[in-house]
């Protein structure tokens, strides 16, 4: 590594700490540790959530599998774009005027039962476990090849910032790591993006043209078809994409750190602007690696090309080029990881902890202590779980966490806003059955039962489908709508209240 | 009446006003004409999103070339952030209009609230 990586590297952890610094002096309450006091303004927010949301399986995973497998990689680009027109439609105006610190909030907003609140936060747990695992697993293997450290050293580097940004600036320091994050990831892809499109002289015609015989796909290189062959394998896939994002954890804690539902609202339009950018520049990625690098030395560097971008940026702008584009990635995993730590411990410390073994009885000081607490837990779980995951594939892990966002999360969620008759059996019933039928399919998929080499364990699939969104995504709806009708139930009268809070902010 | 069976009852003075904002005609509006926005909407963007996957998987249709050596495969995915930006502008006008509208159900109601204090 070279002396002007070395600064970019330590830059970044610098400015991070900075901030950081800062940001600890204004996290003194719950509130502030959780929400940033809810003081985000719309801008700030929408850059945050586009810091949040884009992570290394986007910038690194989507120009690689764009790099390799042409327009079935752009599959991913479109569905983690039009999932914002999910969360805005849907989720994200009555999510904020519903809820507090955490999803479970919001559902017991209606429901007021901790087994509710337990299932909840559960549901966020798995999530954020699998996520995270995926994360580090993805930041271990980038920083080893960047800077040429063992695997454990890496885990460990990313696991300490994650921890520290956490547990002392809390959401404020969160926050600002993803503003910081996504202002750098945006200025990286412009840079590749201007330089790739300057090799084919501005000319998109020219770019495409070029691409038809520029990778050994030949022409199906710009077809849909080259990686996704099954029909429904494909279908599913997307589904899990789209309905996914409203159902992160990380995501939906993102927006009670604004002050009311229309600033919300204009983060969601600003990151929506922002992330759909950014996706369309994975074009220019992809295509610019598939034509300058090459896919056998992309192929060669990382299997799953994920080095795709970091090499493509070598190949146009040398080691000074390379080095940003990498410290860049480092500072992608980093936003992404404190965000998941932040609503890991809020599940843990503020619905399992604070709401049912304390049952809501708790001091400033005692919140803030069990927060802290969980935080270190969480980093602690998932660092040591991430140790042992070397080998598993990440894109894997990351659509396994959209397919039980999507599955689990979603149903309720909706349920819980729109639908007068839905009862705390059938909020039950609905997450337990996404979630339960999200795991069980893809534990005996083709990703987890196949033969020697392409799956973790040997065996024969007892499931068809490698992501099983299309059938656990209904089971959810379908769960949570027989367990409603079965039950005596009814909760009309809380409806008339979520319905009013949700529709108008109003609060008693 | 199924009403009765609701977990933790809310304070009867929070009771009242959210069932009487909920049991408002003008309530009643604001949700009926958000509903008649958000659920139409909703269901075009799904269709227009899942559309692209389907014609993919199966048909070759969006093969063939559109503009130059541009196939239609990549206008419909274009189609697809465009579709999403005017879709989220769109639903920050009408937002706004709901706000109003959700506004003055909450001002009505405060002024009535105050008016029946000094009774």
């Amino acid at each position: 590594m070279s002396a002007v990586g070395l600064a970019f590297f330590v830059g970044i952890v610098g400015l991070t700490l900075i901030v950081t610094y800062f940001a600890a002096k204004r996290t003194n309450t719950a509130s502030e540790f959780y929400t940033a006091g809810g003081g985000l303004t719309g801008w700030q927010n929408g850059l945050a959530i586009a810091g949040d949301y884009l992570s290394a399986a986007s910038f690194l995973g989507i120009a690689g599998a764009i790099a390799l497998n042409g327009f079935d990689g752009f599959f991913f680009s479109l569905g983690y774009l039009v999932a914002y027109l999910v969360v805005l439609y849907l989720v994200a105006e009555p999510l904020r005027n519903l809820g507090k610190y955490t999803l479970a909030d919001m559902i017991n907003a209606r429901f007021d039962q901790k087994k509710i609140r337990a299932t909840a936060a559960l549901s966020t747990i798995t999530i954020v476990i699998f996520y995270m695992i995926a994360q580090l697993v993805g930041a271990g293997a980038l920083i080893q090849l960047l800077l040429g450290i063992d695997y454990w050293v890496a885990v460990l580097i990313v696991g300490v910032m994650m921890t520290v940004y956490v547990l002392f600036g809390g959401m404020t320091a969160t926050s600002w790591v993803q503003i910081i994050k996504a202002v750098l990831l945006m200025i990286g892809t412009v840079i590749i993006s201007f330089l790739v499109l300057a090799k084919f002289h501005f000319n998109i015609f020219e770019m495409f043209s070029e691409m038809k015989t520029a990778t050994p796909h030949g022409e199906n290189f710009l077809n849909p078809g080259v990686k996704y062959t099954n029909p429904v394998d494909t279908m599913s896939m997307t589904m899990a994409l789209v309905l996914g994002t409203a159902g992160l954890p990380h995501i939906l804690m993102r927006f009670f750190t604004v002050k009311d539902a229309k600033t919300a609202r204009s983060s969601v339009v600003v990151a929506t602007w922002i992330v759909g950018i950014f996706y369309i520049l994975t074009i220019f990625l992809g295509f610019g690696a598939a034509a300058f690098v090459g896919s056998n030395e992309i192929i060669a560097a990382n299997a799953a090309g994920n080095m795709a971008a970091p090499l493509l940026a070598q190949a146009l702008g040398g080691d000074m080029l390379m080095s940003f584009v990498s410290a860049v990635a480092f500072a992608t995993i980093l936003a992404v990881v404190a965000g998941l730590v932040l609503s890991g411990a809020s599940a843990f410390a503020h619905d399992i902890y604070g709401e049912i073994i304390k049952k809501g009885k708790m001091t400033e000081r005692q919140q803030m202590l069990a927060a802290r607490y969980a935080s270190i837990s969480v980093a602690v779980l998932s660092i040591s779980l991430a140790l042992f995951a070397q080998k598993m594939n990440v894109a894997f892990l990351v659509s396994l966490a959209f397919c039980v966002a999507a599955s689990a999360n979603l149903p309720v969620i909706l349920y819980t806003i729109y639908w007068k008759r839905f009862n705390t059996t059938g909020a039950i019933t609905a997450m337990l059955t996404g979630l339960i039928s999200a795991l069980v399919l893809v534990a005996v998929s083709p990703n987890v039962l196949g033969p020697e080499g392409a799956a973790i364990f040997v065996g024969t699939p007892l499931f068809p489908l490698t992501n099983p969104a299309i059938v656990s995504i209904p089971a959810g709806f379908l769960g949570g709508y027989i367990g409603t009708v079965l039950s005596a139930k009814a909760d009309a009268l809380r409806f008339a209240e979520v319905s009013v809070k949700a529709n108008t902010g109003f609060k008693g | 009446m199924e009403n009765k069976k609701f977990d933790l009852p809310p304070s009867s003075e929070k009771k009242n006003t959210y069932e009487r904002i909920a049991e408002s005609p003008d309530f009643k509006h604001l949700v009926n004409t958000k509903n008649k926005f958000i659920v139409p909407f909703s269901i075009f963007f799904l269709l227009f999103y899942f559309s692209l996957p389907l014609l993919t998987s199966y048909s070759t249709i969006l093969n063939k070339p559109a503009i130059g050596p541009i196939s239609w495969v990549w206008v419909f995915a274009l189609a697809q952030f465009v579709m999403t930006w005017t879709l989220s502008m769109i639903y920050v006008r009408k937002a706004n209009q709901f706000d109003q509208m959700s506004d003055t159900i909450l001002s009505d109601f405060r002024v009535e609230k105050k008016g029946d204090q000094s009774l």
